[in-house]
């Protein structure tokens, strides 16, 4: 508390803030690389959305992994392949009203259920009790992905390997027309395959040709 | 630990046999890939063998849960296990002549089947929203990919990527539900899920907004209306194996899905979710079976008509009694005998590099090939609903489960698009017997593929006369 107010409450509202805002403009950016800076942005609101929430190890895993790893990769292939967007936002403005218009249709619709019954409040969920200093929750994440997430860690690692699997099936190109050699074949050449034998006249010198 | 090996070992062989097939693959001339699909076949043979065998450890017990309780293993997911393997004998049967006339044979289409197949095992045996989430994204993303195995056309390449954007939109609804679900009750396991529901009552309205998205990603898996969108467009631009494919296998974890997420997640909010799920079945009967009417193409027709069929089987999850939910599990495995049977003989009729998709292709089928129409016949029969073929017994058996719980015109409206739906089944028998061909279709499958499709043909009658058995499968799999 200082003046007042609660500082872990204003930072909860400035990173969602952030986030909600950096969401927003991931969507309706024009420029690709821009959008990826945008999400590199909501990332790291999110991460610091879970340290407050004293998960200190998930909001340290998602900064390094998605906005270390994934996002600059992500972001070379934007700059690589320079995807014209264009085409693809034709429609854009076109859908927009109604897009928005269903939005807060629906929105609207799942406030008024939430908040009409007064059944939402933050006083139905109770705060979780806070953690001792020296709780380590690195160590409780370990601790139940090897033992009670056992099967789930391991279908994970299942669902990468399809990724590969499916990834390599759809972009590896066997060329058919490709020229290759096959040394099995070439030393097991036949000279009925290579040299072939012509009859022909022998050349004679034509007329008022000196030989 | 060793006895979840035990009890999860049918899913075990099927991992193992799916990173064999890859390994095996780089080593094979192209002229000896036969062995990958006699690997393919073995794998679901056995499969079913591990199953099908009594162990101690699951005998005289209903129920046996393994990792923690992740998984489980009863009597519904073992019947559907089974029929899995089954309908995926019959897809790498059927897609073997498909893939090699249009040299597509690889072990691409046979390792994302099995892995594919693995996902809906885990989906099937789902005890936790963590291992539905997982499993159904397993089987989701092989699917995207079999979908785009043709990469020379632009259409399947067009339909892989709907099905992915919206597959993957469903699966962030389906967890956003979930992440409510787990936020009003604290827990990820269903059993757990269902106890806390029952302790809190049924009037939390954070669990109902999070049962709506649920319900909204078990009815985009199953294609149901208004979230069908994606049906007809991916049935009919993708190559015809993986049609044949997304069509069976993956149906019947879509229903396991639905069982477990809502049956054993959340009995107690049946009354809420009775309605979401009497109103996508009504919708799903209208609109399959009216837009079938209107197709053209043999393939969109096919999809409408699964629209209607899905229809069918949430109106055997409504009533919420053991009967209904056999009738559901009934309804859906003769949903996928039917389905791979209707898209195998789409594959046998096309011919080479030239893919059955007009009805009209199929004019005057009995002058050439009577026996090969009448098989169709005999699918299309089924689908309608014709007595003595099993897809009668199929309704009969819903419509049953629904009158029994008092909703009189929810059955009178299955009756009458039933009715209405059987129109278009037999104009497609009317096209084959009593039009004229436009020129004759060559038939030249493998004899392997003759007799699946004969026996296919043959178990809609054979089913149907003889469903009594079958039927008390499916019941006895659901304690009441």
């Amino acid at each position: 508390m200082i003046f007042g107010i609660d500082i872990q409450l204003a930072l909860f509202y400035l990173f969602s803030a952030v986030m909600l805002g950096a969401a927003l403009a991931v969507i309706s950016a024009r420029n690709p690389v821009y959008s990826a800076l945008f999400l590199v942005l909501t990332f790291f609101s999110a991460a610091s959305l879970w340290i407050l929430l004293q998960v200190e190890f998930l909001g340290i895993v998602l900064v390094v992994v998605y906005v270390g790893a994934v996002m600059v990769l992500f972001l070379f292939v934007v700059m690589m392949l320079d995807i014209n967007l264009d085409p693809l936002k034709e429609g854009f403005t076109r859908y927009l009203p109604v897009g928005i218009g269903v939005a807060i249709v629906m929105a609207g619709e799942l406030l008024l259920v939430l908040w009409a019954r007064d059944r939402l409040g933050p006083d139905r969920f109770p705060a979780p009790p806070l953690r001792d200093a020296d709780y380590s929750n690195t160590r409780a994440v370990g601790e139940w992905m090897y033992t009670q997430f056992l099967l789930p860690f391991e279908v994970a690692g299942i669902i990468l390997l399809v990724a590969i699997v499916a990834a390599i099936a759809l972009t590896q190109r066997r060329r058919s027309d490709a020229r290759v050699q096959v040394p099995a074949r070439q030393v097991r050449v036949k000279r009925e395959e290579r040299v072939r034998l012509v009859k022909m006249k022998s050349e004679m010198p034509a007329k008022g040709e000196k030989g | 630990m060793d006895a979840s090996m035990l009890i999860a070992a049918p899913e075990l062989l099927v991992l193992i046999m799916a990173c064999v097939v890859l390994c095996v693959d780089p080593f094979m001339e192209d002229d000896r890939r036969g062995i990958i699909h006699l690997l393919g076949m073995l794998t679901v043979v056995f499969a079913a063998i591990i199953t099908l065998r009594h162990d101690p450890l699951v005998e005289g017990k209903a129920v046996v849960t393994a990792f923690n309780g992740m998984f489980v293993r009863d009597g519904m997911g073992d019947t559907l296990k089974l029929f899995a393997y089954a309908t995926l004998a019959l897809v790498f049967t059927y897609a073997k002549h498909f893939l090699r006339s249009y040299q597509l044979f690889s072990a691409d289409f046979y390792t994302l089947s099995l892995f594919s197949l693995l996902g809906v095992m885990l989906l099937i045996s789902a005890n936790s929203l963590v291992m539905v989430y997982l499993g159904l994204e397993l089987t989701s993303l092989s699917s995207y990919a079999l979908v785009a195995l043709n990469r020379a056309s632009t259409r399947g390449s067009e339909s892989a990527m709907k099905y992915f954007v919206l597959g993957s939109m469903a699966s962030a609804l389906l967890l956003y539900g979930m992440s409510m679900v787990y936020g009003a009750t604290g827990t990820l396991s269903l059993p757990a899920i269902a106890d806390a529901v029952r302790v809190a009552g049924s009037d939390d309205v954070l669990l109902i907004v999070g049962l709506v998205f649920l319900v909204v990603g078990i009815a985009f898996k199953l294609g149901a209306v208004p979230f069908h969108m994606w049906v007809p467009d991916v049935y009919d631009g993708a190559p015809l194996a993986a049609t044949l494919f997304i069509a069976t296998v993956p149906k019947l974890a879509a229903f396991a899905m639905a069982y477990r997420l809502l049956a054993s997640g959340v009995p107690d909010l049946h009354g809420d979710w009775q309605q979401m799920v009497a109103v996508l079945a009504v919708l799903s009967l209208v609109v399959g079976n009216l837009a079938a009417i209107m197709q053209t193409n043999i393939r969109r027709l096919l999809a409408y008509s699964t629209i209607s069929h899905m229809g069918f089987v949430l109106l055997g999850l409504l009533p919420g009694s053991a009967y209904g939910y056999g009738a559901g599990l009934f309804y859906i495995v003769v949903y996928a005998l039917m389905s791979a049977a209707a898209f195998g003989m789409l594959i046998l009729l096309s011919g080479e590099g030239r893919a059955v998709r007009d009805l009209d292709d199929l004019k005057g089928l009995n002058q050439h090939n009577s026996w090969y129409a009448a098989v169709m016949a005999m699918v299309m029969f089924s689908m309608a609903g014709v007595p003595i073929f099993v897809g009668f017994f199929a309704k009969l058996l819903v419509i049953k489960a629904v009158l029994d719980a008092g909703m009189l015109g929810l059955a009178l409206l299955a009756v009458v698009f039933s009715v209405i739906g059987a129109f278009y089944y037999l104009r497609v028998v009317k096209i084959m017997y009593f039009d004229e061909p436009d020129g004759e279709t060559r038939v030249s499958v493998p004899v392997d593929f003759r007799a699946a499709i004969s026996l296919n043909g043959l178990l809609m009658l054979g089913l149907g006369v003889f469903s009594s058995s079958l039927i008390a499968v499916c019941m006895e799999s659901f304690p009441s």
